[in-house]
């Protein structure tokens, strides 16, 4: 209902923005596109190629397309074992911190540090404590007689990455919980006392039907970031061992700036990018959906 | 000073919300806007402001078409239900914003504000925050900030609903003073009929977004021109009854017969719905040349110095007042006399047929 | 349970130094088995503080609090056998409405057969059993606030059910329905209810007894006749009756009382009074407007309220408001008033002083 008057003033103030957005991301964007239909063999000679790049990358036979599709599924399974750890567990944090005192923001401020810390910090932060001979949590494990190994196990390397992204992110879940929590009234506590209920049923029956729509923000969140990661891993283990932990993003940079072979590099970038899109789209029409059909 | 609104009309989602609404609002009077949650007021009163633009229709401020004016050009101040007001700012500050967004001088801000206050009884607040203060003193900053303003326009919507009663009734004592020199077309929004009696001046009943009726309130109170206004215009809710007349006998729901007096005498045949308030109706003692209802109590509701009988006659069940503190045990049978020389009867489409005769006020 | 006393209770946040920081000022009171009572004030005198203790969620800074003869003063809300109803409903959105009636009865492992006929039995009553199957969240506010209600309800073993201003958020033109509602529900269960509010219809019309409090303090209990008929305190005669009582300066000989130099007939005889602040009040009801023969008055206004009409007028310089007859028309401002004296009232200091038979 809400019929403003309408002026097309406006619009010249969005002009600048436009401006920025088209030299700084559509014009580059742009040059993408135009790399993935060419071909280029430097010195800017340019012979088109049509949808071939495209074609080589759903092409599981082919080198470039056996690299993709293996990096999609690792960027897939990796996101999905992230979001099953860090949405439970941000919840638990949730539910334990304290609502009122002065205990309230100390706590809040300590669960937020790691969401502070630069990425490419947080990754030499873990490649430091994972190594054998230095790191604290890489010598107490072997020490305690478990093989560890980041730089030539594949297990290690990929349990170091998911324990670190959950290190790292689960905050951010636990304190968009906490906000979703605060808003639930006393009374409905107070409520569920009163009808005898244990700590369970207040939990499935109050809590999580409250919680429901910032969860939905949450996984969105999560999912998108975990599905681009880049700088941590890199920092880490810097895809290995061997193709172990090449993401997408890893193996792209590779191709791109490694081999210079733009053509496969400026098609893969294009198809990621539409898959996350995609994805997410799908997601947030799904739950949004649910949401509605919910309320009627 | 004269706000008309001409064939108003708003469509939402393809639901008519606003429907023809023709009104004209003088200064100098309060004006009342009275009807149910959910009829239409703050939707009509958002339309008068500007926040809304109408579907279809016009709004003429003294003849001149203001429908397209954007708010912020307009000449108009808004009180709402839930106490606005800047909760950072100190009270002075906050009856000050509007004229500081107006960029008026500082010595006549000093000079207005102290004058709002001062109407208002809020000169020994003037430097707490709103949080400080309690919900009637807030309300009052809300009111001397709209007033302040000294706008055209003055918009209030359910203003005092928030307030404990008793402030309310003080609050409502003082309204019509506050505004009456500040020379703004005043717009009142309640619905609670007892307050819009209360407030006097100009009625208009709002019924799903159709305005059933204006005029002066005690008017339209006692003569309403349809069942609408009728309804809207009774707390406790309105009794009613069908009949069929027939000659000098008119015949109920369940059959009975009862002869036909008061307005339904003079009517032509047919079908027809009978509205009565509560004072029209009693319970207990005898009356004669009254239409007598056996039936059982079914609970007592106590007010005060009047107690509000509820009577289940078999056809529906009717609110009664008897004056003083009575007491009936649910469950017990009570006679229910109407007197039908206090009856509405409105035809099948709604409209009035018969009216009783005129009471004198003073 | 029988009845529930106070014995000596007091509230104060924090270490009180004067009277002034007691939230709730000493309370000794019975509440009785199967009464309806009413915490009736404004909005900070103490009657949620009051309510809360009584419920359980906060602990009284003095005094014991007895259900029965068991000390109850320090057991948790779940242990004291008491239903609540809360300003705005609260139920179990992902449940249906008999779910949520029955969810009280599953955690304490009652066999399903009692709870679907218990469950059924408070529908009935409350009018629910065509919503059994509905979700709650989809309701409107009334039906959710009964379903509050039939949750406390449907435990056989609550002895009292206590309501903090439940109708808040409910439609005005639906209030009447979950009053009656509500009314009937106390007759058919013989439960102790304990309802708190600041709007006098809803008090006078629920209750048996109602609690008028003011600044912390349960200033007069006693039916809503005796609230009305003779206020025990300035305040009670100010807060109850719409509007309220009149109060007026005055001196007060024998069974007379002196005000703005007219002599005014009293129904009793009072004795030399105390020094102090001597006032009389009177209900706008029993003073009637008349064009001649009481006490000369001046014409300020009419109010016409559809069923009656009210006169304000200014007796010598106080004002005064009087009920105008339904049949008297009035030309200009000179009139009358005669003040009914069984129902004028004297107070001292605030307080009402009863004087002897004349």
């Amino acid at each position: 209902m809400n019929d403003k008057p309408i002026h097309n003033r406006a619009w010249w103030f969005v002009l600048p923005v436009l401006v920025f957005v088209l030299f700084s991301s559509l014009i580059p964007m742009m040059t993408v596109v135009n790399y993935s239909v060419q071909d280029s063999m430097g010195q800017n000679n340019f012979f088109w190629n049509g949808a071939g790049w495209f074609q080589g990358l759903f092409d599981p036979t082919t080198d470039i397309g056996g690299r993709f599709a293996g990096a999609l599924v690792r960027n897939l399974f990796f996101s999905l074992v992230v979001l099953a750890l860090e949405i439970p567990l941000g919840i638990a944090v949730a539910l334990c911190i304290p609502r009122q005192g002065w205990q309230v923001g100390a706590v809040l401020v300590a669960i937020a540090l790691p969401m502070l810390i630069p990425w490419n910090v947080v990754g030499t932060i873990w490649q430091i404590f994972a190594r054998q001979d230095i790191g604290l949590l890489g010598a107490a494990l072997n020490g305690l007689g478990i093989p560890y190994n980041d730089t030539q196990d594949p297990l290690s390397a990929w349990s170091t990455i998911v324990v670190m992204d959950v290190w790292h992110w689960t905050s951010m879940v636990a304190l968009l919980c906490y906000a979703g929590l605060k808003a639930i009234p006393d009374a409905f506590y107070q409520a569920a006392r009163i009808d005898g209920a244990r700590r369970w049923a207040i939990f499935a029956n109050i809590e999580f039907p409250k919680l429901k729509k910032v969860l939905v923000i949450a996984v969105l969140l999560r999912f998108m970031e975990s599905f681009m990661i880049y700088t941590e891993p890199m920092v880490v283990t810097g895809g290995g061992p061997g193709e172990a932990t090449s993401f997408l993003s890893l193996d792209l940079v590779k191709i791109a700036l490694g081999q210079v072979d733009l053509g496969n590099a400026a098609a893969m970038s294009l198809v990621y990018n539409l898959i996350t899109l995609t994805l997410c789209w799908v997601f947030f029409t799904f739950t949004t959906h649910a949401d509605q059909k919910g309320e009627a | 000073m004269s706000l008309a609104l001409d064939h108003l009309g708003l469509t939402v989602d393809g639901i008519p919300v606003i429907r023809d609404v023709s009104l004209t609002l003088e200064r100098g009077t309060m004006n009342v806007l009275l009807g149910p949650t959910l009829a239409g007021k703050t939707t009509l009163m958002r339309l008068m402001a500007g926040l809304d633009r109408p579907t279809s229709g016009r709004l003429l401020l003294d003849g001149k078409d203001i429908t397209g004016v954007p708010v912020r050009r307009r000449s108009v101040a808004m009180v709402y239900q839930q106490f606005v007001n800047y909760p950072t700012l100190s009270v002075y500050e906050n009856i000050a914003s509007p004229l500081r967004v107006a960029k008026i001088a500082k010595g006549e801000v000093e000079a207005r504000v102290q004058q709002a206050a001062k109407l208002l009884r809020l000169e020994k607040m003037l430097d707490r925050t709103p949080l400080q203060l309690s919900g009637g003193q807030q309300q009052r900053t809300a009111i001397a900030r709209a007033l302040v303003k000294r706008a055209d326009l003055v918009l209030l919507d359910e203003p005092l609903a928030n307030l404990d009663y008793k402030l309310r009734e003080e609050l409502r004592e003082e309204l019509p003073r506050i505004f009456a020199e500040s020379g703004a077309i005043l717009l009142y929004a309640t619905t609670e009929p007892t307050e819009a009696l209360l407030l006097g001046g100009n009625t208009a009943t709002l019924w799903q977004g159709r305005v059933s009726q204006t005029g002066p309130t005690a008017a339209v109170y006692r003569r309403p021109h349809n069942i609408d206004a009728a309804r809207v215009f009774s707390d406790p809710p309105l009794n009613e009854l069908i009949v069929d007349k027939r000659g000098a006998t008119v015949t109920l729901a369940d059959g009975r017969s009862i002869p036909a007096a008061g307005p339904l005498g003079d009517l032509p045949d047919g079908s027809y719905r009978v509205g009565f308030r509560v004072d029209d109706v009693t319970v207990g003692g005898e009356r004669p040349g009254v239409l007598s209802f056996p039936g059982r109590v079914s609970v007592t509701e106590i007010s005060g110095s009047e107690s509000f009988v509820h009577v289940d006659v078999g056809l529906a069940t009717w609110v009664c007042l008897v004056r003083g503190v009575h007491e009936w045990e649910p469950g017990a049978a009570a006679e229910v006399h109407v007197d039908p020389g206090r009856i509405f009867v409105f035809d099948p489409d709604g409209r009035i047929a018969g009216l009783p005769a005129a009471m004198e006020t003073v | 349970m029988a009845r529930i006393t106070l014995d000596g209770i007091a509230h104060a946040y924090g270490r009180p130094r004067t009277e002034q920081d007691y939230a709730l000022k000493k309370l000794d009171h019975v509440w009785e088995q199967g009464m309806a009572y009413a915490l009736l004030g404004p909005s900070g005198c103490g009657k949620t503080t009051l309510l809360n203790i009584i419920s359980g969620l906060v602990t009284p800074s003095e005094g014991r609090l007895l259900f029965d003869e068991r000390d109850v003063t320090r057991l948790p809300t779940e242990q004291r056998n008491i239903a609540q109803v809360f300003q705005f409903p609260v139920i179990y959105d992902t449940m249906t409405v008999a779910e949520n009636l029955a969810f009280p009865l599953r955690n304490r492992r009652v066999p399903k057969p009692q709870i679907e006929a218990r469950v059924a039995e408070i529908a009935a009553m409350l009018d629910l059993t065509a919503d059994l199957d509905r979700r709650a969240r989809n309701l409107t506010a009334d039906a959710k606030q009964k379903i509050s209600l039939g949750r406390g309800l449907v435990r056989s073993d609550v002895s009292a059910v206590l309501f903090d201003e439940p109708l808040t958020v409910i439609d005005p033109a639906l209030k009447w329905e979950l009053r009656s509602k509500l009314k009937a529900v106390h007759r058919a269960l013989d439960l102790l209810m304990i309802y708190v509010t600041h709007d006098q219809v809803e008090a006078l019309t629920f209750a048996d007894r109602v609690v008028v409090m003011n600044d912390g303090r349960a200033v007069q209990i006693g039916s809503p006749a005796d609230l009305f008929e003779r206020p025990e305190h300035t305040f009670v005669g100010y807060f109850i009756g719409s509007p309220g009582m009149n109060f007026m300066p005055a001196e007060v000989h024998g069974t007379t009382a002196l005000v703005e130099g007219h002599r005014l007939p009293l129904g009793q005889a009072y004795p030399p009074l105390p020094a102090g602040r001597i006032q009389v009040g009177i209900r706008p009801d029993f003073a009637m407007l008349s064009r001649d023969g009481g006490v000369p008055v001046q014409v300020r206004r009419i109010d016409d309220l559809g069923r009656r009409r009210l006169a304000h007028v200014t007796l010598g310089s106080r004002p005064l408001i009087a009920t105008v007859p339904p049949d008297m028309t009035l030309d200009g401002s000179e009139a009358a008033v005669t003040l009914s004296p069984a129902h004028m009232h004297v107070y001292v200091d605030d307080v009402r002083v009863e004087g002897r038979a004349p």
